[in-house]
């Protein structure tokens, strides 16, 4: 059997260059009606920075760029604000402060990000090709900058040593002692310089980093990364894309569980996390037999899969079906406890318009109105040809209506998983399960839906080498709305806030 | 109500591990190990992404599971000289006893350090307390650390628990390449805890700073910050490989006479 051709690269988006100082209408004038989905910043030999800004409009993705100029006499080079005309502009522009050393003029306040900016703070610039051997950052501990001003409030600085196993991140949580009023997250803690390890490797080894990103989320680093250099014109077989549908959706599955277990751990609820443990594990032991990673690594290869499921399609169903049945009996018995579930309506309200305005990503946006889902709205892989279940979406935007777009989302996956699996069935084990594919060269744009929302890939190549690479996780783009969540809500809504949020500080620090 | 019963449903779902051998584990890798039939060869031409692959005096070659993240590039294009090791008992007392194969050199390190750990760990019999501090991680690691919390590992039959404060803490497991804004916050906690304490270093990152090393912004691992006492390399190690990390550091397998 030929495999079948079929068109599986990404339709990459054009790009507008604009002069520095028409960058922010321009941007602007298009984010009306659309959302900002990011701003990638890369350096250049010269001491420019090329900067681009993703735009996403139903479905569709749009870039404008610009070239800022290096400053003159070691000046800092600057270029006009988003922020001011776009929210949501705020954080990609803390980061590419951090990173690039830029200034955006009109920014309101371009605290530290994903870098503790000190005095004589030299920025990496990724993509320059610079070696960059600055001394180490150690942040200012004692350094707690303050939001609110008022009598009797303090900033209480939540982590970065956390209780519990978590990742690192600096809460600062700003309160008069019950009330939260402001939350700030400081996530320059774990920053790893994962982009600067990028430059110069070559393509195959950068799967290796994209799945390390956010490894939580490893297949959608990696898909969203090959399907990024595998550029808009590549014929991958059928087996390929359809088990890259099967790997995606099992770590969908995965992280929504962990994403329960997190809500039930801060409720209390000893048998219900229990039991959903035991779901999650055995549903990573069901990954490593299908794959021989419980998180999926190594699955995912330029050009397509390693190889077909190690498992027989109908006992990799069978499993599937055990697990499904018992998250359906054990999250049925959950959400009718009243103890738990009063926990989570009305905390976290993200409201539509925030969600909106701020172009919310994922289960966040979803739970505030949004329906937009790449599965369906910009399908890759073989999400066009397997049958995407179509989900509710929910406006309450509470914690609440996050766990239900998640539950919904699980049965989804849990259909897609079968789908898949019936679909390679009829696939030769033999293959083709890869493709040859050169990567393309210049700059090429990926994406996938990460259990945590869109993951998009900004990929260049120079020479058949990596010259920079931005993964923006949606965990970065989503953590910027947290502070939004907190209207009202008190210290021990905390917990659930964040859970329902289900993001990865991994994927957020770079 | 309803819970009471659901938690009794399925019985007891716990493994035995280390009283028995644990059956899962089997088919999934594990590490990776060099095979015998190779050690006369010279060492093959193989794009290792982390450089984990060397060769010995003899020119044989040799693998450093400290810096390997089990990608498996080795074993596709070698097989004659690499295979997957299925065993999830990866962790080791001394750095040098990663390499693999073994040499008589870090035979002898390993028995001194065990040695040393075991008479430290002797003070901290019975029941001891686990404080975690992610210095850089991917977020995998956190998760296969939290599973020992769970049903199936529950690491409370083995006395062992997790506490939130440093004061109370025996053993620092700790995650990541080794993130230097993390230097601080982490030394801290390591300063925090009474002696006698232990540290395991958990994932290949925080071995070796894995594939995220070398960069501007880690250590390439966590030794580098604080004094290791145990390695578990793996990307991430299983629930199985960190509790057996856990259980060398308390010296539990020690007294079995086992590595």
């Amino acid at each position: 059997m030929k495999p079948v051709a079929r068109h599986a690269g990404q339709a990459q988006p054009d790009e507008a260059e604009v002069p520095t100082a028409q960058f922010a209408g321009a941007v602007s004038a298009r984010v009306a009606g659309a959302r900002l989905a990011g701003l990638f910043g890369s350096g250049r030999a010269d001491g420019s920075v090329h900067l681009r800004a993703a735009i996403s409009r139903r479905g569709v993705l749009e870039v404008v760029s610009c070239s800022v100029p290096a400053g003159r006499d070691g000046t800092t080079a600057c270029y006009p604000a988003l922020t001011p005309a776009i929210p949501a502009a705020s954080w990609y522009e803390r980061e590419v402060a951090d990173m690039f050393g830029l200034r955006p003029e009109g920014h309101p306040r371009v605290d530290p990000l994903v870098l503790p900016r000190g005095p004589g703070h030299v920025a990496p610039r990724p993509g320059s090709g610079a070696v960059y051997s600055d001394r180490p950052h150690y942040p200012d501990e004692a350094a707690l900058p303050a939001h609110v001003s008022g009598e009797g409030l303090f900033t209480l600085p939540y982590g970065p040593v956390r209780s519990g196993v978590f990742e690192s991140v600096q809460y600062l949580v700003e309160t008069p002692g019950e009330d939260i009023l402001h939350v700030r997250a400081r996530v320059y803690h774990k920053h790893r310089g994962v982009e600067s390890r990028f430059e110069g490797m070559a393509p195959a080894d950068g799967v290796l980093l994209a799945e390390r990103v956010e490894g939580v989320a490893a297949v959608a680093h990696a898909l969203a990364y090959c399907q990024a250099l595998e550029g808009g014109a590549t014929e991958l077989p059928r087996g390929a894309l359809l088990a890259r549908v099967l790997h995606a959706e099992m770590e969908r599955i995965a992280n929504h569980l962990d994403s329960m277990m997190r809500h039930t751990d801060a409720a209390g609820q000893a048998v219900a996390n229990a039991r959903l443990a035991w779901h999650k594990e055995r549903l990573l032991r069901l990954r490593a037999a299908l794959c021989g990673h419980r998180f999926g690594r190594g699955v995912i290869v330029i050009g397509g899969v390693a190889g077909p499921p190690a498992l027989a399609p109908q006992v990799a169903i069978g499993a599937l079906a055990d697990i499904e049945a018992d998250v359906r009996s054990d999250t049925h018995l959950l959400m009718s406890t009243s103890s738990f579930v009063d926990r989570l309506r009305g905390t976290g309200v993200i409201a539509p318009e925030v969600a909106a305005a701020r172009g919310a990503l994922g289960p966040v946006a979803r739970a505030s109105g949004s329906e937009e889902d790449l599965r369906t709205h910009r399908p890759y892989a073989a999400y066009g040809r397997v049958e995407v279940p179509e989900h509710r979406y929910r406006d309450a935007g509470d914690a609440l209506s996050r766990q239900l777009v998640r539950l919904e989302e699980l049965w989804g996956s849990f259909r897609l998983c079968e789908s898949a699996l019936e679909a390679i069935a009829a696939c030769p084990v033999e293959g083709p399960w890869a493709a040859e594919v050169a990567p393309a060269e210049g700059v090429s744009w990926g994406w996938a839906e990460a259990p945590q929302g869109e993951l998009l890939y900004m990929v260049e190549v120079e020479g058949g080498r990596l010259r920079r690479v931005k993964p923006r996780s949606a965990s970065f783009h989503n953590l910027s709305l947290f502070p939004e969540a907190f209207g009202g809500d008190i210290f021990t809504d905390f917990a659930f806030i964040e859970a329902s949020f289900g993001l990865s500080i991994a994927g957020v620090a770079g | 109500m309803p819970w009471v019963t659901r938690g009794l449903r399925n019985g007891v779902l716990t493994t035995r591990y280390p009283k028995r051998a644990d059956g899962y584990g089997h088919g999934w890798r594990g590490s990776v190990t060099t095979s015998g039939a190779a050690r006369a060869t010279l060492p093959p031409l193989v794009g290792c992404p982390t450089g984990a692959i060397g060769s010995g005096l003899s020119g044989a070659p040799t693998l450093d599971r400290g810096k390997c993240i089990l990608c498996g590039r080795c074993v596709a294009e070698r097989p004659d000289a690499f295979a997957f090791d299925p065993s999830p008992e990866v962790a080791s007392v001394a750095r040098g006893a990663l390499v693999v194969p073994a040499t008589e050199e870090s035979d002898a390190s390993v028995a001194e350090a065990r040695a040393e750990l075991a008479k430290r760990a002797r003070r901290l019999r019975r029941s001891v307390h686990l404080r975690h501090v992610d210095a850089g991680s991917d977020g995998s690691e956190e998760w296969e650390i939290a599973a020992l919390l769970g049903p199936i590992y529950d690491v409370h039959r083995l006395g062992v628990f997790f506490t939130a404060s440093p004061r109370h803490a025996d053993i620092l497991l700790v995650t990541g390449a080794g993130a230097t804004g993390m230097a601080g916050p982490l030394l801290a906690t390591y300063e925090a805890m009474p002696d006698p304490r232990l540290v395991v270093a958990v994932g290949t990152d925080a071995v070796s700073g894995g594939i995220v090393s070398p960069s501007y912004a880690t250590t390439g691992g966590v030794g580098g910050v604080v004094p290791v006492d145990v390695w578990v390399p793996g990307s991430p190690p299983s629930p199985f490989s960190i509790l057996h990390g856990i259980l060398l550091a308390v010296g539990l397998l020690a007294e079995r006479g086992q590595p």
